[in-house]
């Protein structure tokens, strides 16, 4: 098992130079001058402009500046945000947890529905729950996120005023706040009704959020259950007499979990890149409506480090899927 | 009392072709202790007939029968819980891919014991000594360390002495082993076979043979019912077939069998089994058969009587000494 996850991690290394890479040179290849957009309207002089060029590092070779941003991600160092001057790592730490808190819910929210609509849906296999699940995945993961949040906001928020319109927690409250996770630091805060609040502010960023891998993860969950249903093991599970909810639940789901784990494991990237969308939405301060910005700015550190963490935290995902693969079906682990 | 009889039974599978009779008007007994070959060509019905009993064909196949009793129990009206009680405890069954057959998500000590534990209810002491007394049973070595083991550590072979573990964990009645040699190597077939009968006689079980092997059948059964495009064709003791086969296809079936073969070419019977589309009118195996005639092609023969192996043929062979007597 061990050298399992060892060959899994040596893959993660080249996967890493890679992202470094791409990022360093997806920004760069953007129209736009960092320095002329934030000179803004005024504008600049060109000796300013030049010693500014100089400053930032523009001015050597592109390969040299790589081998800097390399050698300074290596060591820790992100680099320092163009417009705020702070640390990118600093910054992103400050916001990241929000977007993990809202991923994590809408993570949980889909695959605590997804799992067991699938499972139902392939065992009533053509029936009337089968179809409308089906064919309301279909539409949730056709709908596009912007609209599906907005219809939801006007009917919950605006007609119905039960759920709040934006933001994290509402404003009367204010604790420390060590994690950064708004229902954790509300629930040891000790106020009574921040919980609530806090817990009332995620309902719509989560459903909105977990719409489309909900979709993805009953669509898939069905199929591999009917493929797994299909097996001689499952006949052999049958002619011993066991009850179906066993059969489904425990012998064909736990090999079924297999592709279902898969598209988890990239749901976890799309959540991340659909934050930026939900986050804009409800004005919830994570990392996705932060790297926007910075990409209008054209902050180069800022984008290169966000996008390098995000890939990063998507690559430690999928080796936690590998790993779990392997905990799941031990013969994965031979290969 | 037979401890399995079956009349009349018939499966049909709904396919977008359309109706499918995969077993047509099969008629069975088998007595407790009784060792039961059925055989039979691909497709003609002899693992269906058996999955029917069990209760294992998909929501497809439509099953009708005039009679089906399993140890006093009417299979045909028997409610899903009242079956699984049955089904795995009295009634078991193992199948030809031992390797796919078992759950690769599991350890082959947690699928047999599972088995204990539903059944039997026994507790978690009890399953762990019994699945090793079972391991020992049915000749698995080491059992303490296999118990642990997945299927796929474990070779073929062992995984069908596993299968067979879980199908005796509960001293069934019956054994219907379908084509368990099938998937394995020559020398470990001779094994498994021996396993099987040593556990008959142990425990005094009944079993049901699927095989398409008559060597197999010459050394294992009592009684062999040959099967053909679902239609049982010929039932009879195992020597008697074998001296003197009634119905042409058994006598196709005996002559195809090199250890027989007189000429330089070995015998084959031409054409094949007859499918969904293209089932003649009258005798199912008259389009292959060198004895049909007009009548042969257009009227269904019904079985004959016991004396002559219940065989489906208007002109059964081997008839002359019989009538003699």
């Amino acid at each position: 098992m061990l050298r399992y996850v060892f060959s899994r991690l040596a893959t993660f290394l080249p996967t890493f130079i890679g992202v470094t890479l791409i990022s360093f040179a997806f920004i760069r290849v953007l129209p736009g001058d960092p320095i002329v957009v934030m000179a803004g309207e005024r504008g600049l002089t060109q000796e300013r402009y030049d010693e500014l060029v100089r400053q930032f590092g523009f001015d050597r070779p592109i390969l040299a500046q790589y081998w800097d941003y390399l050698t300074g991600v290596l060591q820790g160092d992100l680099g320092t945000s163009f417009v705020t001057k702070r640390p990118v790592w600093d910054e992103f730490f400050a916001l990241f947890p929000a977007t993990l808190e809202l991923s994590l819910c809408a993570m949980v929210f889909a695959v605590v529905l997804g799992l067991p609509a699938g499972v139902i849906a392939a065992v009533n296999r053509g029936k009337f729950f089968d179809r409308a699940l089906m064919s309301t995945a279909l539409v949730g993961y056709s709908m596009p996120i912007f609209w599906w949040a907005l219809l939801l906001i006007i009917v919950f928020s605006g007609n119905l005023g039960w759920t709040p319109v934006s933001g994290r927690i509402d404003l009367i409250y204010y604790f420390p706040d060590p994690t950064g996770f708004m229902l954790w630091d509300s629930l040891v805060s000790g106020q009574s009704g921040a919980f609530a609040s806090a817990a009332s502010h995620l309902i719509l960023p989560t459903i909105v959020l977990g719409t489309i891998p909900l979709a993805v993860i009953a669509r898939q969950t069905r199929s591999a259950m009917l493929e797994v249903l299909g097996e001689d093991y499952i006949r052999t599970a049958r002619a011993k007499g066991l009850p179906p909810a066993r059969i489904n639940g425990l012998h064909a789901l736990r090999n079924a979990l297999i592709p279902v784990i898969t598209v988890i494991g990239l749901s976890v990237g799309t959540l991340l890149a659909g934050a930026i969308l939900t986050e804009t939405i409800f004005s919830w301060p994570g990392i996705g409506k932060w790297m926007v910005d910075s990409i209008f700015r054209r902050d180069y550190p800022v984008v290169q480090g966000g996008l390098l963490l995000i890939a990063v935290m998507v690559m430690i995902v999928n080796l936690t899927v590998d790993v779990l693969y392997g905990l799941i079906n031990p013969k994965i682990r031979k290969r | 009392m037979s401890l399995l009889r079956i009349r009349n039974l018939s499966v049909d599978f709904a396919t977008t072709g359309g109706s499918f009779r995969a077993v047509d008007q099969v008629d069975m007994d088998v007595g407790p202790g009784d060792v039961q070959a059925i055989v039979g060509e691909s497709g003609s019905g002899k693992s269906v007939s058996m999955l029917a009993t069990m209760g294992l064909l998909p929501w497809t196949a439509t099953v009708t029968a005039d009679e089906m009793t399993f140890d006093g129990h009417d299979l045909r009206r028997l409610t899903p819980r009242a079956r699984r009680r049955i089904v795995g405890k009295d009634l078991a069954m193992i199948f030809q891919e031992p390797m796919s057959s078992l759950n690769p998500c599991f350890t082959v000590g947690f699928q047999v014991k599972e088995a204990l534990r539903i059944h039997l209810g026994l507790g978690r002491a009890d399953r762990n000594a019994r699945a090793l007394e079972l391991f020992d049973q049915v000749g698995i070595p080491a059992p303490e360390k296999r118990l642990n083991a997945f299927p796929h550590q474990l070779s073929g072979g062992m995984n069908q002495r596993v299968m067979i573990a879980i199908a005796i964990a509960c001293r069934p009645k019956l054994l219907i082993a379908d084509e368990p040699t099938t998937a394995l190597d020559v020398t470990i077939q001779a094994q498994i076979l021996d396993l099987l009968l040593r556990l008959r006689d142990e425990t005094g079980m009944a079993l049901i043979l699927i095989t398409h092997d008559m060597g197999v059948v010459a050394e294992t059964a009592q009684r062999v019912a040959v099967h053909y495009a679902g239609q049982k064709v010929e039932e009879q003791p195992v020597g008697p077939l074998f001296a003197s086969p009634h119905h042409p296809y058994t006598a196709a079936l005996l002559a195809a069998l090199p250890e027989r073969a007189t000429e330089r070419r070995l015998p084959a019977i031409p054409g094949v089994v007859p499918g969904q589309f293209d089932r003649p009118r009258g005798c199912l195996f008259s389009p292959r058969c060198r004895y049909a005639d007009d009548k042969c092609r257009t009227v269904p023969p019904p079985p004959l009587g016991p004396d002559l192996g219940f065989a489906r043929c208007h002109y059964p062979l081997n008839t002359d000494e019989r009538l003699a007597s």
